[in-house]
This record gives structure tokens, C-alpha cells and sequence, in this order.
């Protein structure tokens, strides 16, 4: 990888570090959110579904400061977890946060649709079947909503890899440390010269967005022929 | 083995308020479509909450609102056939068929049983495939082989033949019937069917509009017009029998009470026990023994009630050595021979009237004999 400078290599693949840990620490908190969002009926259930929303909605930028104000050192959450020893603010973990937080709407979205769409008279046979709730879940709603997670899981990835005004307001933009992909773009253009390396990146994000996104369609399509009595 | 339930529920404008018992043998919830029949058997599988009910298997409460009891599906051993199957799609067959089973028994256990129902069910050959591309009696006996392995103590099948032409019902009913007389496993049967009542049912429960409205053996309910929804129409008697011996030109010989009872198209061995459904409709009844007519079956017997029926219609109620004979007349015919009890008459009846829908092979334990019930 001698095409990429140090510094652009570090962004890609602080990138994709906190792309991988984003998706994957938010996969469970998603799946469940999903679950109780397709199939729960309890008081509080639209309020949930608009604050799972809320990041999609909100300017990049106010999430973030939300999170610096909560996560941040003097924050109510971030004092308390900086007490263990965990610092988000300014640190690759706080554009992990950044991150899942943003894209969870994404995530969320993709797997609800995927478990709506698994026939509930299954579950039904499931259960007079002697399958508890939980085994229930586990051997027939997820396996049936398996495409949508991982197509859930790849928007969540692509659009970890993306985020720029949350990571940028909550970590700042400190190459090596919290200079992610997008940042790294922004960062380039603003010095003299620096077109090439903005360039480099660009390919290389637009490569990978176009292989998220074929793959999330390619994994859409599966989901609508599964799951479904014929 | 019994079931009882004891339940009252409203679903918007519809009520529900039964109650009935299901001792062992194949009970049939009878009765048109809207009827209750469907949500009466999910009340006893538990897939909903009824408002009041007391429900209990084997003296085992299921459902006691009254003291808050309520089981969860999973911990009932109720097995369900579906009419849609319901087999999972991401599982082939033998996953399949082997779900429930290991709840029933835990992973390691070894499915001791399922060699025999796979071979009951003739599953042998389907075993690997995939339930995408299976036919619809394929499905269901998949679904009937899964239901069975998860080691029920009851059996719900709900309509598991309506989604099914003739020729597949045909497929499927023989093996009901084996279930019936060689598991002992109780079912509930939930049907809309006057002859897939008159095959399997050692019970029936009828029900109209989310009550019980009658209830009895086959015979008894199949041969009252008001319980039946055609009214006279659907009125059939039950003929019990044993085949003799098939003929060279395709007839059949059954022995029913000693006389010979000639019919087509039936693929059953000489001394397989059957049920006959003979449709009132279906009887002609004659003073004398007719001479020169095409149909085969001339039976004897005694007219024992002339009960008034629908519009211009009456049904005949014949004893003869074969059994009870119901034969639907009008009131012209019943005046112009004056029929009344104890008029001395024949029954004549087409052999190709029985069709082979309404003719079902009964098992060594369904005796034929009106007062007992299958053990």
C-alpha cells in the first residue's frame, strides 16, 4: 500500500477499526431494539421508535455535541466511565460512540423490516412445538431475518465508515488518534496540495460505499424470498 | 385422556362461549366456516388469552382465569397441523420433522420414534429436501410427522385437509385414520366436512356461531338435520362393514350385517374393517324388492320414525340388519307409499352413490357396534 501516504493509511484504517467495532457493538442493542420494535406492543413503543430515529434526523453536528455533553470528561456519563479508565471524548472509542450512534437508526431499520417479515405463524408453530420464547427467537426469527441483519449490518458499516459532523464535533480530528476517512478528505482539502491525497481517498470511500450498498440490495433481495409460508 | 374446556371470549362482534369434552379417539369441532371451531382449538394450543376459560388436559389445568393460570404454548405438549403447514422454510425435512422433538427430549436424544412415523407418514424419500418445493399433501404430512415427534399429548388439527384438492384430501385421511387406531393419541380435529367427520370422528362437537349446538358419535350428528350445516341436505347415515372380496369387473364386496354390499372403487384389502357414509339423499326406498333396476344394493328393513324435514322433504328412518338407513324422501313420495313405523320396505342404494370419500378404513379398535367408543 506504498500508493498511500502514511497519514492516509492511518485515516483508512482507523476508519475501518471503528467501522468493525461500531457494527459489531451495536449488532445486539439492534437486534433487540429491532425485535421489540416489530413485535412488542407496550406503552412508550413510538417514543423508542423516534429515539432510535432521532440521530437520522438531528444535524451531525448537534448528536455530536449531545455526546460530548453526555460522554464528554465532565459530562454526566463520561465522568462516571472515566473513573474505570474509559475516555471517549477526543479518542478513537469516542468516534466508535460517534458512530454506532449514528448508524444504529440505519441498522435498526434494516432488521426490523427483516424480522416483520417473518410469517409470526411460524413462531406460532414454534412454540406448539414445545420451543420457549427465547428458542423461538434464536432458531426461527433470526435465522429467517439473517439477510436483513447483514444487510443491516453493512449500511451500519458504510455509514461508520462515513460519518464525519458527530465524529468531528465529539473527537475532533487529530490524525493518528481520531482522524478517520472523512475527516482525513476534509483535513487534505484544507491545505495547500493536499488534492491528491483527498483524491485517494475518495476512491477508495467510493469504492467501498458501492460494495456496501450492492451488497445490502444483493442481501434485500434473499430476505424478500425467505421467511414468508408458500 | 381428556380434554376439557370450559371457555367464554369476544373477539370484536363475535363471541365465543363453549363448552365440551374430548375423551380419547379423533373429536371433530364441527361446523361451517365463522363458527368458532378454529379459535376454540388455538385457545387449547394457547396462542391467545381467552377472557374467562378453564381449560385442563388429563386433569392437568392449561388455562384457569379464574386462579390466573395460564401455560404458555411451549409448555403445553399440544401439537398443531396447521391447514397452511407451516413448515419451516430454512429448514429442510428432517430439521424439520425433528424440531419439536428435540424440546420434547432434549439435543442428544436419540429419536427413537422417528424411524416408524417417517415410515408411517411415508416421508422416507423427502427426507433431504427442502419444504419449498414440496406439494401441498407433502407439506401436510411433513407437518402431521413434525406435530407427532414432538411427543404431543393431545393433537390439533386444524382444517389440515382444506387446503387441499380431493385427490391429495384422499392422500392424507388414511393416515388420520392410523393415527387414530394404532398412536392413541388424542386429537382434536377442527373440519367443516360432513365426510371427513364421518371418517375419522369417534366424536363430534357442533358448533354455530361460537356455541356448542350438539354433540355425539358420527352417526348420531350426522344423521340430525339441524345440526348439520347443509340442514337435510348433508343428512347421512353410517353403515359399519368388513370388505369380502373384490371382484374381476372392479366391485367390491362389503359384508355389512351379514348381507352383501356391493361397491366401486375401492383399493382395500379382503377383511380390512370400514365405515360407509351413505348420504340420505342417496336412498330409495321401495315397498317391494324391485325387479329389473340397475342398482346393486337392495337392503330390507323396517321404517322406525318418518321425521318431517326441510320445504317439502321428510328422511326415513329404516332399521335393518345393516344398521340404521336414513333415507331423504319427499312428503308426496311418503303419502303415495304410505310409509309410517313399522311399514316393511326396501332401501335401494346405487353402489357408485358411495363415493370413495365416503368410504373409510376403521382400525381394530373402532368397533362398528353403535354404543362403543374408540378405547
Amino acid at each position: 500500500m506504498d500508493w498511500l501516504g502514511p497519514q492516509e493509511w492511518q485515516a483508512v484504517r482507523l476508519s475501518l477499526q471503528v467501522a468493525a467495532w461500531a457494527t459489531l457493538l451495536s449488532l445486539p442493542p439492534g437486534v433487540w431494539v429491532a425485535h421489540l420494535l416489530a413485535r412488542g406492543q407496550f406503552p412508550g413503543r413510538s417514543v423508542l421508535n423516534a429515539l432510535v430515529h432521532l440521530p437520522l434526523i438531528l444535524p451531525p453536528v448537534v448528536t455530536g455535541y449531545l455526546l460530548l455533553w453526555v460522554f464528554g470528561t465532565q459530562g454526566p456519563v463520561g465522568a462516571v466511565l472515566e473513573q474505570f479508565g474509559l475516555v471517549l471524548a477526543f479518542r478513537w472509542t469516542g468516534a466508535v460512540l460517534a458512530a454506532a450512534v449514528m448508524a444504529f437508526p440505519l441498522l435498526v431499520r434494516a432488521i426490523r423490516l427483516s424480522i416483520e417479515a417473518v410469517d409470526p405463524r411460524l413462531e406460532q408453530a414454534g412454540a406448539s412445538l414445545g420451543a420457549s420464547p427465547l428458542a423461538v427467537f434464536a432458531t426461527v426469527t433470526l435465522p429467517l431475518a439473517l439477510p436483513g441483519i447483514l444487510a443491516g449490518m453493512v449500511l451500519a458499516f458504510a455509514k461508520s465508515m462515513g460519518e464525519f459532523g458527530a465524529t468531528i464535533t465529539f473527537v475532533s480530528n487529530i490524525p493518528g488518534q481520531t482522524q478517520t476517512l472523512p475527516t482525513a478528505v476534509y483535513a487534505f482539502l484544507q491545505v495547500p496540495g493536499g488534492e491528491a491525497s483527498a483524491l485517494r481517498l475518495v476512491v477508495i470511500s467510493v469504492v467501498i460505499s458501492m460494495v456496501a450498498l450492492l451488497g445490502s440490495e444483493f442481501l434485500a433481495r434473499r430476505v424478500s424470498r425467505r421467511g414468508r409460508v408458500s | 385422556m381428556t380434554l376439557s374446556v370450559d371457555l367464554r371470549h369476544s373477539f370484536g362482534d363475535f363471541s365465543l362461549d363453549a363448552r365440551f369434552e374430548a375423551p380419547a379417539g379423533i373429536t371433530v369441532l364441527f361446523g361451517r366456516s365463522g363458527a368458532g371451531k378454529s379459535s376454540l382449538a388455538g385457545a387449547v394450543a394457547g396462542l391467545f388469552r381467552p377472557e374467562a376459560a378453564r381449560i385442563s388436559l388429563d386433569g392437568e389445568t392449561l388455562v384457569d382465569t379464574q386462579r390466573r393460570v395460564f401455560r404458555p404454548p411451549h409448555r403445553r405438549r399440544v401439537g398443531c397441523v396447521f391447514q397452511d403447514g407451516r413448515l419451516f422454510p430454512h429448514l429442510n425435512v428432517r430439521q424439520n420433522l425433528l424440531y419439536g422433538h428435540r424440546f420434547a427430549s432434549g439435543w442428544q436424544a436419540e429419536a427413537r420414534d422417528f424411524d416408524p412415523i417417517v415410515e408411517m407418514l411415508g416421508l422416507e424419500a423427502l427426507l433431504e429436501r427442502g419444504t419449498t418445493d414440496l406439494s401441498g399433501g407433502e407439506r401436510q404430512r411433513v407437518a402431521l410427522g413434525r406435530a407427532l415427534l414432538s411427543k404431543p399429548r393431545l393433537l390439533i388439527a386444524d382444517e389440515p385437509l382444506a387446503a387441499l384438492d380431493e385427490g391429495r384430501k384422499a392422500d392424507i385421511l388414511p393416515y388420520f385414520e392410523r393415527l387414530r387406531d394404532e398412536l392413541g393419541i388424542p386429537v382434536l380435529y377442527v373440519s367443516h366436512s360432513a365426510s371427513e367427520v364421518a371418517r375419522l370422528a369417534s366424536r363430534v362437537i357442533v358448533l354455530e356461531a361460537g356455541r356448542v349446538i350438539g354433540e355425539g358419535r358420527a352417526e348420531d350428528v350426522l344423521a340430525a338435520p339441524g345440526l348439520l350445516p347443509g340442514g337435510d341436505s348433508g343428512v347421512a347415515s353410517i353403515l359399519g362393514g368388513r370388505v369380502r372380496t373384490r371382484h374381476a369387473d372392479g366391485v367390491t364386496e362389503v359384508e355389512v350385517g351379514g348381507l352383501p354390499l356391493f361397491l366401486s372403487g375401492i383399493g382395500l384389502p379382503a377383511g380390512t374393517t370400514v365405515r360407509l357414509r351413505v348420504r340420505a339423499s342417496d336412498v330409495m326406498i321401495s315397498l317391494t324388492r324391485p325387479e329389473g333396476l340397475s342398482a346393486l344394493n337392495i337392503i330390507p328393513g323396517i321404517v322406525e320414525r318418518v321425521m318431517p324435514g326441510d320445504g317439502s322433504g321428510a328422511i326415513v328412518r329404516l332399521r335393518a340388519a345393516a344398521g340404521t338407513i336414513l333415507a331423504r324422501l319427499t312428503r308426496r313420495s311418503i303419502r303415495a307409499l304410505n310409509l309410517s313405523e313399522g311399514t316393511a320396505c326396501h332401501a335401494v342404494i346405487k353402489s357408485l352413490a358411495i363415493a370413495e370419500a365416503d368410504i373409510a378404513r376403521s382400525g381394530p379398535q373402532v368397533n362398528v357396534a353403535p354404543e362403543q367408543e374408540v378405547g
